[in-house]
């Protein structure tokens, strides 16, 4: 193949369990690595995001700046996966959802037991929390998805390969599951 | 027996008088998808998995009595969209974090989902507040997870004589409540050995002390479709022999 499908990779809110699921191909990952080139991802912790084919988004929105880099991986990547729970539907972190983002943030600095010191966090470099979490197909077009927490490392590798081939992609029952 | 017969998607099905759609299919080990139907209490029709098309006129199986030489479709694309339609806005109208519920690999509500092949609930979520009841000692109720299919109403009523849970509420307001002066489940004279605590196909009723106790890749619905596995309430009762 003269031109390597290029990918990047990114999670906001999410827990990195979606990218430890990605290595777990295991040595396929030395056959991936001949059919993809990766751009940004904290795989190589490359940090500038350039045109890609196809860009994977773990984890949903929960900040301003899940906001902004989610809208630049849809501007930059002419695929858009989203990958486990989070993204699809804001998975755990929406759990806070139910409660106002005030009672959040005093439960857990305020009130919460064992907290010392007592104080919420208000620094300008910290990105801004949203009232809310969203499951990306709120806030961009989403092309894919790869349910799962996370999906198996065999529930990415059949997505990857079956993509790259141009095929319809269909998963044997044992790797389309919710948790 | 009487050699009455109609035929779901090409297959022949026998039914006595009487029979709904899918008390026949059952028994002819056919698979129609549904939530809310349980061969044991009377079916009421709500969920509307079931929808199948009987001579080409959508109706709900576990309510429509067979009719004789009738042809039924029930696995074809078009239906099968709609129960994906159905399934998603279940999920949205609830809370439905899979990763963190002890129902999670034995949860109809997924099982079916699976089936039809959905892969992420599409619509925008309401992410309703919901309380949970933990006031009983054996049972914690989470109602974050409530279809609403009205299956534990039913069997506290039909089987348990007790009467202990009902359905609230209009529209967006429905919702299940308990029939007990504090509305607490721990104030009423349900057990955990009650019908009602055994019923509910998705992760409303779930039992103290313990949870996740099924390692992942062992649960009722973790190798097989629920096609082949059957109901959370009646495993194996009915096996697509397709
Ligand atoms: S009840 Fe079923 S669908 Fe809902 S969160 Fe639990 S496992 Fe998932
Ligand atoms: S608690 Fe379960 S059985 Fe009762 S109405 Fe809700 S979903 Fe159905």
């Amino acid at each position: 193949m003269s031109h390597k499908i290029r990918v990047a990779t990114t999670s906001l809110a999410g827990c990195f369990g979606c990218h430890m699921s990605l290595l777990d191909i295991d040595e396929r990952l030395l056959e991936l690595i001949t059919l993809v080139e990766f751009e940004r991802s904290p795989i190589n912790d490359i940090k500038q995001l350039e045109p890609v084919d196809v860009g994977i988004i773990e984890g949903g929105v929960a900040n301003t700046d899940n906001v902004e880099v989610l809208r630049e991986f849809r501007r930059q990547s002419k695929i858009l996966v989203a990958i486990g729970a989070c993204a699809i539907n804001g998975g755990i972190p929406a759990m806070r959802n139910h409660f106002e983002l005030k009672e959040c943030l005093e439960e857990s600095y305020l009130d919460g037991i064992g907290v010392v010191n007592p104080m919420i966090p208000n620094d300008p470099e910290i990105p801004l929390l949203l009232n809310k979490v969203h499951p990306i197909h709120e806030v961009v077009k989403v092309d894919y998805v790869l349910p799962g927490c996370p999906p198996s490392g065999d529930t990415i590798w059949t997505f990857l390969t079956e993509l790259l081939e141009g095929r319809p992609i269909h998963f044997p029952y044992s790797e389309i599951h919710y948790d | 027996m009487s050699n009455s017969r109609f035929v779901i998607d090409g297959k022949d099905i026998p039914f006595r008088p009487g029979q709904t759609i899918m008390d026949a299919a059952m028994a002819a080990g056919v698979y129609i998808p549904h939530l809310c139907h349980n061969p044991d209490y009377a079916s009421t029709g709500n969920c509307r998995l079931c929808l199948v098309k009987l001579n080409g006129r959508y109706v709900s199986a576990c309510t429509q009595p067979a009719i004789a030489d009738s042809q039924v479709d029930n696995q074809i694309d078009e239906i099968n969209q709609q129960r994906k339609t159905l399934l998603q806005m279940l999920f949205v109208e609830g809370n439905h974090q899979c990763p963190g519920c002890e129902k999670s690999g034995r949860c109809q509500l997924q099982a079916v989902a699976y089936y039809v092949g959905m892969l992420s609930p599409y619509f925008t979520h309401f992410y309703p507040r919901r309380e949970l009841d933990a006031s009983h000692p054996e049972m914690v109720l989470d109602f974050n997870r409530c279809i609403l299919c009205g299956l534990c109403v039913r069997a506290s009523h039909s089987a348990d004589k007790k009467n202990i849970f009902a359905i609230s509420g209009r529209g967006m307001d429905s919702r299940l409540v308990i029939n007990s002066t504090s509305g607490k489940l721990g104030d009423s004279n349900f057990s955990a050995h009650d019908a009602a605590a055994s019923v509910c196909p998705v992760g409303v009723f779930l039992p103290k002390h313990k949870g996740y106790e099924v390692p992942i890749g062992q649960r009722l619905y973790d190798r097989e479709p629920i096609a082949q596995v059957g109901d959370v309430a009646h495993p194996n009762h009915q096996r697509d022999k397709k």
